[in-house]
């Protein structure tokens, strides 16, 4: 294999690996959105949330699994609660409402954590040692190889969920129409509070794994940014949209990185995501895989 | 079976849509609800199931009994608990769901076991479905799309059923098929049914007892071959003239300047 090859091959793992821990995230962000239509611009700030309960678990000396167990019975709570204090009261209201009240949400949470925990970034130590990994050319940090498998994971576990579950078919059926899902016998309100549970518990595992490859800080939520060009492309409301959506603007960046950078000296990473998402809205505004209107003629 | 008492419904508190509503379903029997457009019939039904709030609708006045129990207030999931379930007009079905996951949604208030049951009695009485259950069902025909939505609601195992205007929107042949299936599920199902159309001829063929709403009143009352009989049913709803004859192009257009002049 040439140099050149190897590289590229080196990009697209790294890429993926990246891409996928984005997924994670994305995750959180689609299922409340399929299941309550709300779009969540606090997904970020709930992955910081995450990782700070983490660290803080962590920094009372306790072991990592009762750090995980926390942060996922925090996570879920904080879920179910920002349901019934934010969300349920705003039910039947404009979208633009909800949006409001999310960005609300992520502001305090972006100003509550420095408040609590100061502002220097801790380190969240996993204990899966600092040896890259060696994958063919390419070697991975392994931090991000386990953020690649628990993203993988949890997108099995959720398809399962919803093609299969009774639970997963009636969630689907509240997205799908909420009034008919009603008198079909479905409570709604507790559906929409799994949802939010459920997007709960994907950002406390996304908090575990980023926190871990970046430190906590109120920095760690602006990877919810990268949520928008993933679910942009893959489309709002497909599990599956979010998987192939996160490779690709995870391979994007790490090209980007790669190729352009040398050259213009840095930061197309950071912008390259973007330049796909506009794209991607002129071409296909409900992205590759999402729900179109279905009409019949 | 079913007793609606003297209803009032008011949307967003101030607008009065029904304005005292009684009308009783009888166990086993079908009772029709014939009506013009914004007659009220929709918001009754809404009314019964407790879907209304969701619209911000409310019953202010009168009552609502299923069986001995009172269920006006109770919210819709819980009337769907209690046996009655809500057959919506336009047909609704999950469109991004297949047909085999409406039938599953649908029997969200049954054990798992039941479902089975419930899907395998759907498929007997609508075969059709079954060759489509694997299909998306926005993508089914209109006919497949309302045979779907009556198998939804029976997933649940109802005793009492509200149909909104299953005929809508589909061709003759496949209304008289529906309207066939649904006269034997209420004979071998022992359903109630409380059948809201715009096709009067249809549905007081079908009915026991009949109903006729203007304007937020029951105006018209009596058994279905009685209201067949009644000569401003005929007139306005059946479109006949006095002597039981097709109402000539001439006369009718006459009719339409004179309302329209009216009001």
């Amino acid at each position: 294999m040439g140099e050149d090859l190897e590289f590229f091959f080196a990009l697209m793992l790294s890429g993926a690996s990246i891409g996928l821990m984005y997924s994670l995230i994305a995750l959180g962000f689609v299922l409340v959105y399929k299941a309550t239509d709300a779009i969540n611009f606090a997904q970020g700030e709930f992955v910081m949330l995450a990782g700070m309960v983490v660290v803080t678990v962590l920094g009372a000396e306790a072991p990592l699994i009762a750090g995980v167990v926390v942060v996922l019975l925090v996570m879920v709570g904080f879920g179910f609660g920002l349901e019934r204090v934010v969300l349920r009261p705003l039910l039947g209201r404009p979208v633009v409402a909800v949006i409001m009240a999310t960005i609300g949400v992520a502001a305090v949470l972006r100003g509550w954590g420095p408040l609590v925990l100061g502002i220097e970034t801790r380190a969240l130590p996993l204990p899966i040692g600092d040896e890259p990994i060696n994958i063919g050319p390419a070697t991975l940090p392994p931090i991000q190889v386990l953020g690649a498998v628990v993203a993988v994971l949890f997108f099995l576990v959720f398809s399962w969920f919803f093609k299969k579950s009774r639970m997963g078919v009636a969630m689907r059926a509240v997205a799908d129409n909420q009034q008919v899902a009603q008198a079909m016998g479905i409570n709604v309100e507790r559906y929409f509070a799994l949802a939010w549970a459920m997007a709960g518990i994907v950002s406390a595992l996304g908090g575990i794994v980023w926190g871990a490859m970046l430190g906590v800080d109120v920095q760690l939520a602006l990877v919810g940014l990268k949520v928008f060009p993933v679910v942009i492309l893959g489309g709002l409301d497909s599990i599956g949209g979010a998987l192939i959506g996160g490779l690709i603007i995870g391979i994007v960046e790490s090209l980007a990185a790669g190729y352009l950078d040398p050259y213009v000296g840095g930061g197309t990473k950071d912008f390259a995501p973007y330049v796909l998402m506009i794209l991607v809205l002129m071409i296909r505004p409900y992205g590759i895989f999402g729900r179109r209107q279905i009409e019949r003629v | 079976m079913l007793a609606i008492n003297n209803i009032e419904v008011v949307y967003d508190r101030v607008i009065l849509v029904l304005k005292g509503v009684s009308i009783d379903v009888g166990e086993g029997k079908i009772t029709t609800l014939l009506g013009a457009n914004g007659a009220g019939k929709t918001t009754t039904l809404k009314a019964i199931s407790g879907v209304l709030r969701s619209e911000r609708g409310e019953v202010t006045k009168g009552t609502v009994q299923l069986g001995v129990r009172r269920i006006d207030g109770m919210r819709a999931h819980d009337v769907t608990k209690l046996g009655l379930v809500q057959v919506f007009e336009g047909r609704r079905v999950f469109e991004n769901l297949t047909t085999e996951e409406n039938l599953i949604a649908g029997g969200h208030v049954q054990t798992a076991a039941a479902v089975k049951q419930g899907i395998d009695l759907v498929f007997s009485y609508f075969p059709r479905l079954k060759e489509r259950r694997g299909q998306i069902s926005g993508y089914l025909s209109g006919g497949e799309q309302q045979m779907l939505a009556i198998g939804r609601a029976l997933m649940s195992r109802p005793k009492v059923v509200l149909l909104d205007e299953p005929s809508l929107g589909l061709a003759p042949m496949l209304v008289e098929e529906i309207f066939g299936i649904v006269g034997r599920l209420v004979k071998q199902e022992k359903l109630s049914v409380l059948l809201v159309e715009q096709n009067a001829t249809m549905a007081l063929g079908i009915a026991d007892h009949g109903y006729v709403m203007e304007n937020g009143r029951i105006v018209l009352e009596g058994p279905a071959a009685k209201l067949r009989d009644n000569s401003d049913i005929k007139e306005f709803y059946l479109g006949l003239n006095e002597g039981g004859a097709r109402k000539s192009y001439r006369d009718t257009k006459h009719y339409k300047r004179r309302k329209r002049w009216l009001s």
